[in-house]
């Protein structure tokens, strides 16, 4: 058994390895269609856009709609309720980050970035609570914005997370406003 | 302790077979023949009524099936439909509900049962370690099975565990999505739990194989502890214990059927029989009662990555017990110290059970963090500890002796000589 005498590597090494590297690589990739069969298909993916008319909404009322199986919660805020969050200081907010697609990463989250300037009265913004994924309730918490049931996160009147297990604030869906009163969310 | 049947097929048929396919005399010596101590008590009754629970899960399931549909639109009203025109589809239904909540009350009497008399003590740990993964594999089984009635518990139950895993750090958003099949919980939901729900039952039935082999490589702990030294201290299977398992089953089943036939709902939430709404939570969402106690760990952390981490290592502190038991002493009977501690461990689970199903709010919240506190400070701390500060009680020479007393084991032994 020459083999096992000498430390130098055989032909039959190099064929043992290589003969085995290439069945692993090969059962990655046959293994990689089955994992991703899982994600969302092609007609979950193109439901991605809807369109919402803000005309109806008066002062203080909100709707709730459906976005890629998600509420989205469109809300005209009074002027109270937008006093109220721009008062809050950055370093008084739990997580002081704007949560908004539009904006860089690390845009701040006070109350404009939060919503499109010039177009503060509505807040719209995603329904899901950011701990554990319930529909927070509107009007509602210590914070007069909404509260979640589920584990007691309590949201400010500019879905800035407050208090509560929740870490971040309520994320904003990319939209924009194709007229002056409908927006585009997706 | 396999290999000592005596199994010699006298029809010319099995004989013929066996020569085979030995799988005549593989059932009797682990079915029949096989020695087990002849102390053990009602407690080890539930290893059987646990098989007992799989099998009727599995043939309930397989027939709910054939009346089921797994689809976001339909899967609510088929379920109603095997509830209201079925024939005997309220039974199979509601045994199968109830399977569920007596399954888990089995398995953990199983657990703790394990816990008492040290059965997870060399040179059983990796029996101990298939029965944690079992345990794990039935709580995805359990949890996916909820899911497919569709209702609002069914839906909000689903998002929120599902969303456990958004913990994770960088790609947990990623990982969520990819359980989905979408970017909410929805129909692929849906159809990937059936089809895994309707899997998993198997894959368990190989596991719980594998579990009984590795019992039955050193056999049977029992109550003493005492390894078995003789024959005189073994009785055969059957018909001892397939008598003793078979009255301990139809005791099990008479409680089962009480729930069955009198108190069907009983276990359940009344909101699960609203449809699912997936822009409306419930105001008081909390799961099944045998997720209660790791729900409430998972509630009395504050914040959401550590809180997961904590309810997962609730179950997967469990597979390093073996080690950080440091007594050389099996039973807790002759542990004085940790006996008392076993039955803390025992109350506090009870109360982690109670604080997952009130909201999260003042006293609750306080409690729940006392109780998971508590949790971790037996296995990691106290575990460890008393096995080095105890002075254990002294252990009977034989299991025959502690069944039969000093002195007339004795006289039994000189007899036999």
């Amino acid at each position: 058994m020459a083999a096992t005498d000498t430390k130098e590597p055989t032909r039959r090494d190099f064929l043992y390895i290589a003969t085995g590297s290439f069945a692993a690589v090969g059962a990655a990739a046959t293994l990689w269609p089955f994992i991703d069969q899982m994600n969302p298909d092609a007609s979950v993916r193109a439901l991605a856009a809807i369109e919402v008319d803000l005309a109806p909404l008066e002062e203080g009322q909100s709707i709730t709609v459906n976005w890629r199986g998600n509420p989205v919660f469109v809300r005209y805020r009074t002027g109270a309720e937008i006093e109220e969050a721009k008062a809050v200081p950055i370093d008084e907010l739990r997580d002081p980050f704007a949560r908004n697609p539009a904006l860089p990463e690390d845009a701040p989250a006070n109350d404009v970035n939060r919503v499109i300037e010039g177009k503060e009265q509505y807040l719209i913004q995603i329904g899901v609570c950011t701990h554990l994924g319930c529909v927070p309730i509107g009007e509602s918490g210590d914070f007069d914005g909404w509260f979640c049931p589920c584990h007691g996160s309590h949201y400010d009147t500019a879905g800035r997370i407050r208090k509560g297990p929740a870490p971040e604030n309520l994320p904003i869906p990319p939209y924009e406003y194709i007229t002056d009163s409908k927006v585009r969310i997706g | 302790m396999s290999g000592h049947s005596t199994f010699q097929p006298k029809n010319a048929a099995v004989k013929w077979l066996d020569q085979r396919l030995p799988i005549i005399s593989l059932m009797t010596e682990h079915a029949m023949d096989f020695p087990t101590p002849k102390n053990l008590n009602y407690w080890w009754t539930f290893g059987g009524i646990l098989m007992l629970c799989l099998v009727l899960q599995i043939i309930t399931g397989i027939v709910l099936v054939m009346h089921y549909t797994p689809h976001t639109d339909l899967a609510f009203r088929s379920v109603e439909q095997i509830m209201r025109d079925v024939n005997y589809g309220w039974l199979l239904r509601y045994m199968h509900a109830n399977g569920a909540s007596f399954f888990f009350i089995a398995v953990y009497i199983h657990i703790f049962r394990g816990l008492y008399y040290g059965s997870y003590k060399a040179p059983r740990e990796v029996l101990w370690i298939l029965g944690v993964i079992i345990l794990l594999v039935m709580m995805a089984t359990a949890f996916m099975g909820y899911v497919l009635p569709w209702g609002q518990m069914s839906f909000w139950g689903a998002k929120v565990i599902t969303n456990l895993f958004s913990a994770v750090p960088f790609v947990g958003d990623s990982i969520v999505t990819w359980l989905w099949g979408g970017f909410s919980v929805d129909n692929p939901t849906l159809q990937r739990f059936f089809s895994l729900h309707y899997l998993l039952p198997f894959v368990l039935a190989g596991i719980v194989v594998l579990h009984v082999w590795a019992l039955h490589v050193p056999g049977n702990n029992n109550p003493t502890g005492v390894d078995v030294k003789s024959g005189a201290d073994t009785v055969p299977f059957h018909p001892y214990y397939t008598i003793k398992d078979g009255f301990a089953i139809m005791v099990f089943l008479a409680v089962y059927a009480l729930f069955v036939f009198y108190l069907p709902n009983y276990l359940g939430h009344p909101i699960n029989y609203e449809v699912a709404d997936p822009l409306k939570t419930p105001s008081h969402i909390v799961p099944e009662w045998y997720f209660l106690p790791f729900y409430a760990i998972l509630r009395s952390i504050p914040d959401k990555l550590l809180g997961v981490v904590a309810m997962f290592g609730s179950i997967l502190v469990l597979v390093i017990v073996p080690w950080l038991d440091t007594s050389k002493v099996r039973s807790a009977s002759y542990r004085p110290i940790y006996r008392q501690f076993f039955w803390l461990l025992a109350i506090d689970c009870v109360v982690l059970g109670i604080v997952g199903a009130k909201p999260p709010e003042g006293m609750w919240l306080i409690i729940g963090r006392i109780a998971t506190a508590y949790y971790f400070v037996h296995f990691l701390v106290i575990l460890p500890l008393v096995g080095l500060m105890e002075r254990p009680r002294p252990l009977p020479s034989s299991i025959s002796e502690s069944v039969l007393g000093k002195k007339k084991h004795d006289a039994q032994a000189q007899a036999a000589e």
